[in-house]
């Protein structure tokens, strides 16, 4: 064990050192223990060099041990369950387990890219808008590069096999971190009898306290987080969502929560994980939570401190040195050198020596040095250098040692470093940024604390709290009663009594304030030092910041894209407040004044997967199915999915392909008799005493001139003058009609009606009933169709005196009672049976062993649409598309003169007069077989230079069997008058072809066949 | 996401309701007597307001009532929402049937209004 994890130290920690884990990293075959992130485990086996960086190509080593890690991103996983995209630093370790390196190919160790790294000064802010602009036609070619070479983690190319689902949940309380603050304000409010989740994105919860020395009420503080945790797990209505990241805060105080379900629920939150069988249960869940009130309490990122070459592996965050010794007992290094502005980064110094390691000096920028924390490393005999500086890190693959220099306050003097210390790891700390994301995600202001240092959360603009580290707040004592403070708040916010609880003892260590330390001196002016980052992740220095205010560039959002400061992963974590404090010092600005980035969801990467939840393949989206979907299945019919409906698209005999089958099913309507189920129309009933004058004012004909029993072709218009909607209106009796809608507008033509008798007619008594899936409807169409239903036996007389074509009438059709409309969408006799959608299969069965006599065919929508095309039939949506009027369609005489109607003065608006407004016609094409692409544009000539003027598109294109030519509906400017003229259709891969304007009938065009 | 309170139904969220844009919007009476500028003014202009506005929204997945809300289109606080006026155009009801939807007050529900 010793040879493959020479870094891990032999006792303590939170790890199981009898449950050794295997796992493979870039194929090598690694070690860990039960308890480790994939990060410490890396580190325990002197793995520490994780990635090139984004840009530059740098080597990068492992900086933090949470949320804030940039370099180390790892694909997990393989095949189609691979995770691109992780945080090394978030990963729990399990039993074979295996992790790639995303960034640098081909390898971490050897990298062609590394070339980039000499070319820097090259590639700096904006490089990419500057560089491979010019000449255009190479950017794809430069683009295809910057990508291969830039890419985080590949996607896998197989669907997820895994299960995501989503949870709605709701509570008095929801407390976002579960370290001291979070579960002391937990405590507070499950006490108190709120209704409280509390949710962490650790295995474990207690934050910090899993990785620190000190006490509280006496007890190690692990020990007593584990004592609140075991309370708050008895309390019936506190609900712990162990690794489970709130990312988003929404308005209302909607939360979403993203849980990792990595291990079996029976060891959820004790700190082990055990791997969850592949593809068994669920992997990832999304908790979308209305919380009533919220307290946030994330805690706190250490900032990095900003010198010549600060990002060489072995760099790290000094918080994070403290936490991989005591939580997963690994020392990441042997001589380390730590450089600070504050006291916190003593303590990392203590924990090192303690753990054994060398730490040749604490180099701290304050000449008065740290406070209490001073005295114990000096009781330890490390070495202070007060009012000092590291100005440059020696070392490419590993750090072999920091020049040191002496500070004399000044960010932009050049200095030359008088000491060099060899070390292999430099423990920083830059001061700490409040996790100020979710309080700012949800509206919240932020106010500069100048003696901290650091944005701090001021107004709330949601009902929600912040508490502890993440409130400002430095020590343990003061973070445990912040929390409570908090959770009693919430509380009593909530009206209800909060139960006295008392804050925990722990000890506050006097501290001496932090300085300001934005950039370190370098011995070359800051264009020309080795590069000094801010903004590890995406490659940003100091440099590429003062080049950006050179080149214009002065709110922070603009120099935020223009450098690439704060992308990806990072979102303002770690670079942030180091870049601001840059740019405004060279603004000459301070720093409130320049403002702080907007933070936005998702405040840590979340996976495509638990965004999808349940909502993938079958359960995508509802599917709606007739009453006749069972028979269409069984004759064999492809699917046409219509709005959510599945519709049959055309019915094949023998094998048949799409052309043939409905090039057989046209000429049977046209010829004998064919069939399709229609049901899927929207069916509204419309009643009450004032329904003629409520549709009068939709509907653009003259409803009150229609006679009982008869039917109409009715259009409605939106208050612009546009198409909106097509049926048929149907005039059952005095105050009560039947209106059909297209398949797609169904509901909303209802909520249009309701709209406008709730809002603006309210004295209208109309009452609307949708009948939609109530009655399904059979269309009967073709010469025969008379025959087949009267064969059925009907107790009224269908001859054409009798049951004149646009007649609705109540009848017993096969002795099942159905209404009989003699309607047409095929321009041949025709009938549409409206029946109970009980007796539908039953009326259908009947209708096709009545019409086997005929040959009869059920037909599809492929079918409907080339008979509709054939006779200049428009649809909804295909022919219109919320810019096209009824006289753009040649319409006028369904236009009345006489009344008013919703959309009619805008049909005088002047650009609805225009002559040359698009308007429908029919194609031809020129070859007489060419079967024009629907959306293929039209053009006037060919030959012009670009770009061409469209005067036009195609809306709808079929090869007619019964014309034995190719036809087309097209929407051309002022094509009414244009009859006989030919127009360009420009094709994809091949000439333009010339096609001639004719009018948009092109079957039957008086209407004979309907009429007989 | 919005909690919304419908006069009928009480509290939802935003998912179930459509929106109608500003309320108060009257039809005109008689569109043939508008210039052109003036039936422009009805159909596109619409205040947009910082701050305080008065909308239209429909409960369609649930009672299908279209109702009035009074939302803050900076802080997107919902002062209250409230049953639609019988003289329409998206007035409040004179009878003040409204639902003071202020936070928290996750009870408060249109009782008596079910119309
Ligand atoms: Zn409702």
């Amino acid at each position: 064990m010793a040879a493959m994890q020479p870094n891990r130290l032999q006792q303590g920690g939170r790890i199981d050192r009898t449950r050794p884990l295997t796992f493979s990293f870039d194929g090598e075959v690694c070690e860990g223990f039960a308890g480790d992130t994939l990060a410490s485990a890396l580190i325990a086996g002197d793995l520490s060099l994780v990635g090139r960086s984004f840009k530059l190509r740098r080597p990068r080593g492992i900086v933090g041990s949470g949320a804030e890690e940039p370099n180390a991103i790892m694909q997990v996983g393989a095949g189609a369950a691979a995770q691109p995209n992780l945080l090394a630093t978030q990963v729990e370790l399990h039993e074979g387990l295996v992790a790639h390196t995303t960034k640098g190919w081909p390898g971490v160790r050897f990298d062609a890219g590394a070339i980039n790294d000499i070319f820097g000064r090259m590639l700096s802010a904006g490089f990419y808008y500057k560089t491979f602009m010019y000449p255009r036609s190479l950017w794809k070619l430069y683009e295809r590069l910057i990508r291969a070479s830039a890419g985080f983690g590949r996607s896998p190319a197989a669907p997820d096999p895994d299960t995501y689902e989503h949870m709605n949940a709701h509570c008095d309380v929801l407390v976002a971190g579960g370290g001291p603050a979070g579960l002391m304000a937990a405590l507070a409010a499950a006490r108190s009898g709120a209704r409280v989740i509390l949710a962490d994105e650790q295995n474990e919860f207690g934050g910090s306290l899993l990785a620190c020395t000190e006490s509280i009420d006496g007890k190690p503080a692990a020990e007593w987080a584990a004592g609140v945790v075991a309370e708050l797990r008895n309390h019936p209505d506190c609900t712990l969502l162990p690794r489970s990241t709130v990312f988003g805060y929404h308005d209302h105080n909607f939360l979403t929560i993203a849980e990792r379900c990595t291990v079996d629920a029976g060891s959820s939150g004790d700190g082990v994980a055990s791997m969850r069988p592949p593809g068994e249960g669920v992997r990832e869940r999304l908790w979308r939570v209305r919380a009533r009130q919220v307290v946030l309490a994330q805690g706190s990122f250490e900032r990095p401190l900003v010198y010549c070459n600060n990002d060489r592996p072995g760099v790290m965050l000094a918080s994070a040195v403290s936490t991989y010794i005591h939580r997963y007992a690994v020392l990441p290094g042997r001589r380390a050198v730590v450089f600070t502005n504050n006291d916190s980064a003593y303590r990392a110094a203590i924990d090192l020596a303690d753990a054994g390691a060398e730490v040749t000096a604490i180099v701290d920028s304050r000449p008065g040095g740290a406070g209490e924390l001073g005295a114990r490393a000096q009781a330890l005999q490390i070495p202070v250098l007060a009012g000092h500086v590291v100005c440059d890190v020696a070392g490419r693959r590993r750090v072999r040692g920091a020049g040191i220099a002496r500070w004399d306050g000044d960010c932009w003097d050049t200095v030359r470093s008088t000491i060099r210390i060899d070390c292999d790891l430099v423990a920083m700390s830059g001061g700490w940024n409040p996790a100020v994301h979710l309080h700012s995600q949800a509206g919240g202001r932020l106010a500069w604390d100048n003696s901290q240092l650091c944005f701090v959360p001021s107004q709330a603009r949601q009902a929600h709290l912040s508490a502890g580290a993440c409130n400002g707040r430095r020590s343990l004592g003061e973070c445990l009663a912040d929390g409570l403070r908090a959770g009693r708040e919430a509380v009593s916010k909530l009206g209800m009594e909060p139960t006295a609880v008392e804050a925990p003892a722990a000890a506050t260590v006097p501290e001496n304030p932090i300085e300001a330390l934005w950039r370190v001196p370098a011995a070359k002016d800051a264009d020309r030092c080795p590069k000094q980052f801010i903004d590890f992740q995406n490659d940003t220095s100091v440099a590429d910041i003062r080049l950006a205010v050179r080149e214009g560039y002065r709110n922070v959002e603009h120099v935020k894209r223009y450098t690439a400061l704060g992308f990806g992963t990072d979102q303002g974590k770690l670079g942030n407040i180091n870049g601001l404090a840059v740019l405004a010092d060279i603004l000459g600005k301070a720093i409130p004044e320049v403002g702080t980035t907007t933070f936005r969801p998702a405040y840590t990467p979340v996976s495509f997967g638990v965004g999808a939840g349940e909502s993938v393949g079958p359960l995508y989206d509802p599917v709606r199915k007739t009453a006749l979907h069972e028979w269409h299945e069984a004759a064999g019919a492809p699917m046409e999915v219509v709005g959510q409906w599945h519709r049959p698209w055309y019915f094949p005999r023998d094998g048949e392909a799409l052309h043939a089958a409905v090039a057989r099913e046209c000429l049977a309507v046209r010829n004998s008799v064919g069939a399709m189920d229609a049901s899927t129309l929207g069916k509204i009933d419309a009643r009450g005493s004032d329904v003629v004058e409520f549709l009068e004012r939709i509907y653009t004909h003259d409803v009150g001139r229609m006679k009982i029993g008869r039917c109409v072709y009715g259009i409605m218009l939106g208050e612009d003058g546009m198409l909106m909607d097509d049926g048929v209106m149907a005039r059952l009796g005095e105050q009560h009609f039947y209106l059909t809608t297209t398949t797609g507008g169904a509901a909303h033509v209802l909520g249009w009606l309701e709209k406008w008798l709730q809002t603006e007619w309210p004295e209208l008594e109309v009452y609307l009933t949708s009948l939609t899936e109530h009655y399904s409807t059979i269309a009967v169409a073709g010469p025969n169709s008379r025959r087949v239903l009267e064969s059925l036996g009907c107790d009224i007389p269908l001859d054409k005196e009798s049951f004149p074509f646009m007649a609705v009438r109540p009848a017993v059709l096969a002795d099942m009672r159905v209404t009989l409309f003699r309607v047409s969408f095929s321009g041949e006799l025709a009938f549409e049976i409206n029946i109970d959608s009980n007796f539908a299969l039953a009326m259908w069965e009947r209708v096709m062993e009545a019409g086997k006599a005929f040959d009869i065919a059920p037909y599809g929508t492929e079918t409907m649409h080339v008979l509709r095309a054939e006779k200049g039939f428009i649809i909804v949506g295909q022919e219109t598309d919320g810019s096209v009027t009824p006289v753009d369609l040649g319409m006028n005489w369904l236009l009345s003169k006489e009344k008013d109607f919703l959309g009619k003065r805008s049909l005088r608006r002047p650009d609805c007069l225009r002559e040359d407004r698009k308007q429908l016609i029919g194609l031809l094409s020129s070859d007489d077989r060419t079967v024009l692409p629907e959306g293929t544009q039209l053009v006037e000539e060919t030959g012009k230079p670009t770009p061409v003027p469209m005067c036009g598109h195609v809306t709808s294109s079929y090869r007619s069997a019964c014309l034995g030519h190719p036809i087309a509906l097209a929407l051309v400017a002022g094509g009414r008058n244009r009859k006989g003229e030919t127009i360009q259709a420009v094709l994809p891969d091949r000439e333009p072809l010339p096609v001639q304007i004719v009018a948009p009938t092109f079957y039957d065009p008086r209407g004979r066949r309907q009429h007989v | 996401m919005l909690l919304i309170e419908c006069p009928w139904c009480g509290p939802r969220a935003e998912t179930e309701f459509s929106y109608g844009g500003e309320a108060g919007i009257v039809r005109p009476p008689d569109p043939d007597a508008l210039s052109d500028g003036e039936w422009a003014d009805y159909l596109f202009f619409r205040a947009n307001p910082r701050g305080a506005h008065r909308e239209l929204w429909n409960h369609a997945q649930g009672c299908r009532r279209w109702f009035g809300l009074e939302r803050d289109t900076v802080t997107y606080r919902i002062e209250r929402s409230y049953v639609l006026s019988p003289a329409g155009t998206g007035t409040p009801n004179v009878a003040d049937n409204s639902v003071d939807a202020g936070a928290g007050s996750g009870s408060a529900s249109g009782a008596g209004n079910g119309g």
